[in-house]
């Protein structure tokens, strides 16, 4: 059950935990800036790419690889839609503070 | 070997995972979550993932990270303000963190007994992964591949649509007023002896 030399699939999934974890812990802490939270998204993203891809290779099957070209497309059309949407707010209110964003709130 | 390679890339992906999150200044968060990107495509590249590894350099680095680069670069952030109340989230946000590593845990170790060795194919034939990927992302796959392209465009269009404006003054093209001009009144057949020339 290894992929590599002596690296098995539980390997990969641990780090791929751990990178979603920190993406998580990113979201949390960071109040403040939207695109922080954005990279924290991307960081997530990043993991989960990574256990498709090593399920991919340890059930010898191409569909979780393209899988995750599917999550690359929807995540850069998300980073684009996201940063668009943010640009167009710091033209209106001129921040991007979080707490501060609460135009909605009636 | 490999075990030192796996744990090298490894823990550098995870430390600049790290960092990402927690530095103050978006645009050295930027270049570190470049350096994760990079981390990642090693360990993709380690376990014969090759297109992978090569695609999330290209759309990553080259497509996603700059545009983030010319957006933390573009809107003129006051960083001291931005990092406020990091101390006040950061015992919560280390909490909920290691609740959901935890949990995930404990759920991925639950499932890894009942799964079962799968039994290697026995592939005679060696074909790179580029080339396997390419027999199936368009055939098998192929309304994926098409679905993507449509996701791309609109989310182009999305893009421009949100971030076009148009100034008061600016000089605009009006297709109808050219449309209806009147040919006579544009255009003249002179007759032009030669050596004479053309008065304007």
């Amino acid at each position: 059950m290894m992929l590599v030399g002596n690296i098995s699939l539980f390997h990969f999934l641990v780090l791929g935990t751990l990178l979603f974890t920190i993406g998580a812990c990113g979201l949390f802490i960071n109040r403040k800036s939207v695109i922080t939270i954005l990279m924290s998204i991307e960081l997530m993203l990043l993991a989960v790419n990574l256990n498709f891809v090593s399920f991919s290779i340890h059930l010898k099957d191409l569909g979780g690889q393209i899988f995750t070209i599917a999550i690359l497309t929807v995540a850069a059309a998300e980073a684009a839609i996201g940063l668009a949407i943010l640009v167009v707010y710091y033209r209106n209110s001129k921040t991007i503070d979080i707490s501060e964003i609460n135009k909605l709130k009636g | 070997m490999t075990e030192l390679i796996f744990y090298l890339f490894g823990a550098l992906l995870t430390l600049s995972g790290a960092m990402v999150i927690t530095l103050r200044n978006p645009v050295h968060s930027v270049l570190f979550l470049i350096f994760a990107f990079f981390n990642a495509a090693a360990l993709f590249i380690m376990i014969g993932a090759e297109f992978i590894a090569m695609i999330l350099v290209i759309v990553y680095v080259g497509a996603v990270a700059v545009l983030f680069l010319f957006v933390v670069m573009m809107l003129n952030i006051n960083i001291a303000e931005l990092k406020q109340g990091f101390l006040r989230y950061l015992p919560i946000g280390l909490g909920l963190a290691l609740l959901i590593f935890v949990e995930i845990l404990i759920a991925m170790n639950n499932s890894m007994e009942g799964m079962s060795e799968i039994p290697t194919a026995n592939n005679s034939v060696h074909i790179t992964n580029t080339t396997a990927i390419g027999h199936v992302l368009y055939t098998d796959y192929f309304y994926v591949f098409q679905a993507s392209g449509v996701l791309l465009l609109i989310a182009m269009i999305g893009a421009i649509v949100l971030t076009l404006t148009h100034g008061k003054d600016a000089r605009r093209q009006s297709i109808y007023k050219q449309v209806m001009r009147d040919p006579k009144e544009t255009i003249e057949l002179v007759k032009v002896n030669s050596g004479s020339g053309v008065k304007v």
